[in-house]
């Protein structure tokens, strides 16, 4: 079985975000940018799967600005075999919307047939928490989002999820579309051996025309802005104080 | 204009917060027809009916949406879309399950988390772990929106909003249920209670965690965590509290033994009093604390417990 990995490049989770005063969005010029944390954890449940026989082959794929090939590169160097890079914007401040990913997706999976693409949760940008949905809706595949164990038996997949109320484990028909967790595994550091190798690895370059997907945006940012502002309240002495501040103050108790 | 709303049906029984919230945040869009559907799904319908605001409650019960697997819910909500402008839900682990995938296969873009309806097209949602909040103008025909339930009060009841059933599909055969892994509790759930007691990394393992817990049972408060504890075992996951978590808005918030990460502050930051006990001044939580209290909480939390 071949796996299919699609990894975002977005803005590295410790960087306070800062929005740019003109409203017209968030500053990720000169910012640090890494691969989406849940996509790390993808690759690494691919690169397992393949160390434990499940997978012959792991591909990344991603979509964006041209420098999205440095995400590829981290994906190669943690042991995926294969990358294909989709440039479909040049400024670096453009997404790609999860519907129109999923389409140059489908394009992918049409073309290198994998039997699982394993995707994130969510991409900490946009936190939109969809794309693979709407892939495994497209292709008419089964989908198990948010998981936190996946076993594959055959023909199919047991995957448990994170759910509101605790766990689910559903059985899902492969090839299946299934979306990490952040507690299905800790993903590994790619060694300085395996940098230089990544280097080698073969990544192919395509354009979204090439798949003739459409990528213009059906929802216009009118506006981004700073969230109300929290201001600090105070430091109590004791115990006591705190218990008088919340009866007699705030009225919360 | 009408609102197609997936009301949150768990094994039958309504889950008349998350759905009331979702109804109120809905208001402005048109008249609202609430669908329920579920292996067993009309007791749910019916209490659906007295939510202020419903015009309409469809029920749907088939043993194909025991579950509410997403491919046979996706498929039933694709099917009655023809009949609406808004596809809605509360923004629950089951809805964002779901939602994309009727988005898409109705080839419109989803529009999740949505803290702010300002118009029929125009929405405000967090990104960015709430260090952002963009406003989006769909131009797509069909609004597939889901809601972030602490963003909005509940719609009031005393409602009776006329019932009727819709025709269930067949089954894709795509995925099967095995089980549910779920503890019972007493306690409020997490998104809807008025108090809510954190636990962090700080409190340093499971059998201490208890005291966390005692202290919320005192206070009727829910149990959350940071991911943190959850990592570390010393807490369930569906404690966890944050940008990948849960989001609550409480009146109180405890945060105990948290730094506040800005994942963290993403899950709470809305609540109207926040509460820190960490023994680091430093520790930003205590930069959107009203009240903070640098101590260390094998000795506070106690104390704090003992004279409530
Ligand atoms: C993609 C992604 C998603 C994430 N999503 C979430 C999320 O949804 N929710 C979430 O919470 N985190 C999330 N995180 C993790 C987040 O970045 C932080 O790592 C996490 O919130 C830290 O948890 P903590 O505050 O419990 O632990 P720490 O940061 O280790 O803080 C522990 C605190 O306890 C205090 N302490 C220790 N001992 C004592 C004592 N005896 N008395 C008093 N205080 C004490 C310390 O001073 C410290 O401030 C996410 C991270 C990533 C990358
Ligand atoms: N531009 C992209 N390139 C590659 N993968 C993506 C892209 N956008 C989203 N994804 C994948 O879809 C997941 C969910 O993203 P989202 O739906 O945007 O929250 C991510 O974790 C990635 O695995």
């Amino acid at each position: 079985m071949k796996i299919l990995v699609p990894v975002k490049r977005v803005i590295d989770y410790n960087v306070k975000v800062r929005v740019k005063g003109d409203g017209s969005g968030v500053d990720l010029a000169n910012v640090k940018m890494s691969m989406n944390p849940f996509d790390e954890i993808a690759v690494e449940q691919a690169i397992r799967m393949k160390e434990a026989g499940d997978a012959e082959e792991v591909v990344v794929v991603s979509i964006g600005v041209k420098q999205s090939q440095e995400t590829l590169r981290t994906a190669l160097a943690m042991g995926a075999d294969r990358a294909i890079l989709i440039t479909a914007a040049d400024d670096v401040h453009t997404d790609i919307e999860p519907l129109a990913v999923a389409k140059l997706l489908k394009a992918v999976v049409d073309e290198e047939q994998p039997g699982m693409v394993l995707c994130g949760k969510q991409a900490i940008d946009n936190d939109m928490n969809a794309t693979g949905q709407m892939l495994a809706a497209l292709l008419g595949w089964s989908q198990a989002t948010f998981a936190s164990e996946i076993k594959v038996d055959g023909d199919h997949a047991l995957v448990k999820r994170e759910v509101d109320g605790g766990m689910q484990s559903i059985k899902v028909k492969m090839p299946a579309v299934v979306s990490v967790d952040l507690r299905l595994n800790e993903p590994r550091y790619a060694s300085l051996p395996n940098i230089m190798k990544a280097k080698k690895k073969p990544l192919d370059e395509k354009t979204a025309d090439d798949y003739g997907v459409d990528v213009s945006p059906r929802l216009e940012i009118v506006k981004t802005s700073e969230p109300p502002e929290r201001k600090a309240g105070i430091i109590v002495e004791s115990v006591d104080q705190l218990v008088d501040k919340l009866k007699n103050e705030a009225g919360v108790i | 204009m009408t609102v197609l709303l997936l009301g949150e049906v768990d094994n039958g029984t309504l889950n008349m917060d998350a759905t009331a919230k979702a109804v109120a945040a809905c208001k402005p869009l048109g008249d609202i027809h609430v669908l329920c559907c579920g292996a067993e799904a009309a007791d749910a319908g019916k209490e659906a009916a007295t939510i202020d605001g419903v015009a309409k409650v469809l029920v749907a019960e088939d043993a194909i949406y025991g579950h509410r697997l997403a491919e046979p819910t996706a498929a039933l909500m694709v099917s009655l879309a023809g009949d609406y402008d808004h596809v809605v839900a509360p923004a629950t682990t089951d809805a964002k399950n779901i939602l994309p995938r009727v988005a898409a296969l109705l080839d419109v873009m989803v529009i999740t988390d949505v803290s702010g309806v300002v118009d029929a097209d125009t929405f405000e949602r967090p990104i960015y772990a709430g260090n952002a909040i963009q406003t989006v103008k769909s131009k797509d025909a069909k609004k597939v929106v889901s809601i972030r339930t602490s963003s909005f009060d509940a719609a009031g009841t005393g409602n009776s909003a006329e019932v009727s059933d819709v025709a269930t599909g067949d089954a894709p055969g795509l995925s099967e249920w095995v089980e549910d892994h779920v503890a019972e509790s007493d306690r409020p759930d997490l998104t809807s209670a008025g108090i809510v007691v954190s636990g962090g990394r700080g409190v340093g393992s499971e059998e201490d965690f208890a005291m966390i817990e005692k202290l919320a049972d005192k206070l009727g408060a829910a149990v959350g965590a940071s991911r943190a504890a959850v990592d570390s075992g010393y807490a369930p996951n569906d404690w966890q509290v944050g940008q990948t978590g849960k989001v609550v808005a409480p009146d109180l918030y405890v945060a105990v033994g948290i730094s506040g990460a800005i994942q963290h502050l993403a899950g709470m930051k809305d609540s109207k009093i926040i509460v820190a006990i960490n023994k680091d001044e430093e520790a930003p939580i205590f930069q959107v604390a009203d009240y903070g209290l640098v101590a260390d909480l094998f000795e506070a939390v106690p104390e704090l417990e003992s004279k409530l």
